[in-house]
């Protein structure tokens, strides 16, 4: 897989460093003369050093051939258009942008470009890691009409002890797995819980809270 | 064509403050944002219109200017990929009728011309003004310059 990344500073490096691990060819475009140089030096890449929304230079970038572009600038603007620039003129097949401002990931997705934020993501992970030490949404499935959610029963969790099917779930909710030390065990009806399992559950975002609240209790 | 229009423009340099000026003494209603207060000083002391402080990449700004009323933009910012991200978020996402884009690059003008968003490029105008005269009115060039 070839990767094409577009941007600055570390992120750029550690995820270049990332890909190049996983064996894929990765090519840099960045304006900085002096963190080109670095960055050939560190990395056995590809560097151009350039302004990414430059047709010219994401050609020479072998934009072509690429199949994923990933640009992180700290500009919006420029990360717009450097992927619709390669998808429009160089027909590659993943173009991803980081939208600086949150606002702009949904209007990136209305212009045709698949975008991230990094504010969203890090202030939902801050959130959860401060609110609920045991509750962990591991990935939302099916464009965020589905949770996966990790949680530790405690000793105080009114599922302790208790046997699933004696557990009142709400409807389209499932303990998919329950971790008891170190060992997977899909519960069944006849499956007891115990405190210091490690639960993954299946939710939708309206019967999330309801659930948790089953297994673990009133948290607020 | 309504006799008042309401036009928004992005960039208050040069080319923004002259239309703003111009268009505001022709009789339209007349918004200019810009992220430097300093560039409003170019407005001429009869500019009737209102002045928006901030970037207009942020969806904010573009709202406190009431974009979505809008008939016109014209997105005259210094960097081309702002004008081509604010054109392209007024035409799709605010539905404004009108949207005009400047372009520096003439390689990246063509590319979004081509794919339906409305740009005008300094640069090509200008290369077949000087082309023309040096040619004597020859054939004016369809692409940028060489």
């Amino acid at each position: 897989m070839k990767v094409l990344i577009v941007g600055a500073g570390k992120t750029l490096y550690f995820l270049c460093r990332h890909f190049k691990a996983k064996g894929y060819e990765v090519v840099v475009i960045n304006r900085n003369p002096a963190e080109c140089v670095q960055l050939a030096r560190k990395l056995s890449a590809l560097v151009i050093c350039g302004d990414g929304s430059d047709a010219m230079i994401l050609k020479e970038a072998g934009a072509r051939e690429t199949d994923v572009v990933f640009a992180i600038t700290p500009y919006d603007q420029d990360n717009l258009v450097i992927c619709q620039l390669a998808a429009m003129q160089f027909g590659v097949p993943r173009a991803i942008a980081l939208a600086n401002d949150p606002d702009n990931e949904p209007i990136f997705e209305k212009l045709g470009v698949s975008a991230f934020s990094t504010t969203q993501i890090v202030s939902r992970l801050i959130e959860e890691r401060a609110s609920l030490e045991q509750i962990i949404t591991l990935l939302p499935v099916g464009q965020g009409r589905v949770n996966v959610t990790e949680m530790v029963l405690d000793l105080d969790a009114p599922a302790a002890g208790k046997f699933l099917k004696d557990i009142v779930l709400p409807e389209d909710a499932l303990v998919a797995v329950a971790i008891r030390d170190d060992r997977p065990i899909v519960p069944r009806g006849g499956t007891q819980l115990l405190a210091g399992d490690r639960l993954v559950l299946i939710t939708l975002p309206e019967n999330h809270d309801a659930v948790i609240e089953a297994l673990m209790g009133d948290r607020k | 064509m309504k006799e008042s229009l309401y036009i928004v423009i992005v960039g208050c340099g040069r080319l923004g403050s002259y239309l703003a000026n111009h268009l505001s003494r022709a009789g339209h209603s007349v918004v200019v944002i810009d992220s430097n207060e300093e560039t409003f000083g170019d407005l001429s002391s009869d500019f009737s219109g209102f002045r928006v402080v901030g970037d207009a990449t942020e969806l904010a700004v573009l709202r406190e200017a009431k974009l979505d009323e809008a008939d016109v933009l014209l997105a005259t910012a210094r960097e081309d990929n702002v004008n081509l991200m604010v054109a392209q978020i007024a035409g799709k996402l605010f539905h404004v009728a009108h949207v005009l884009a400047r372009v520096f690059d003439p390689r990246r003008e063509q590319i979004y011309k081509q794919h339906g968003i409305e740009t005008v490029c300094p640069t090509s105008l200008v290369a077949a003004a000087l082309i023309g005269s040096v040619a004597g009115g020859g054939a004016v060039p369809e692409e940028g310059p060489p």
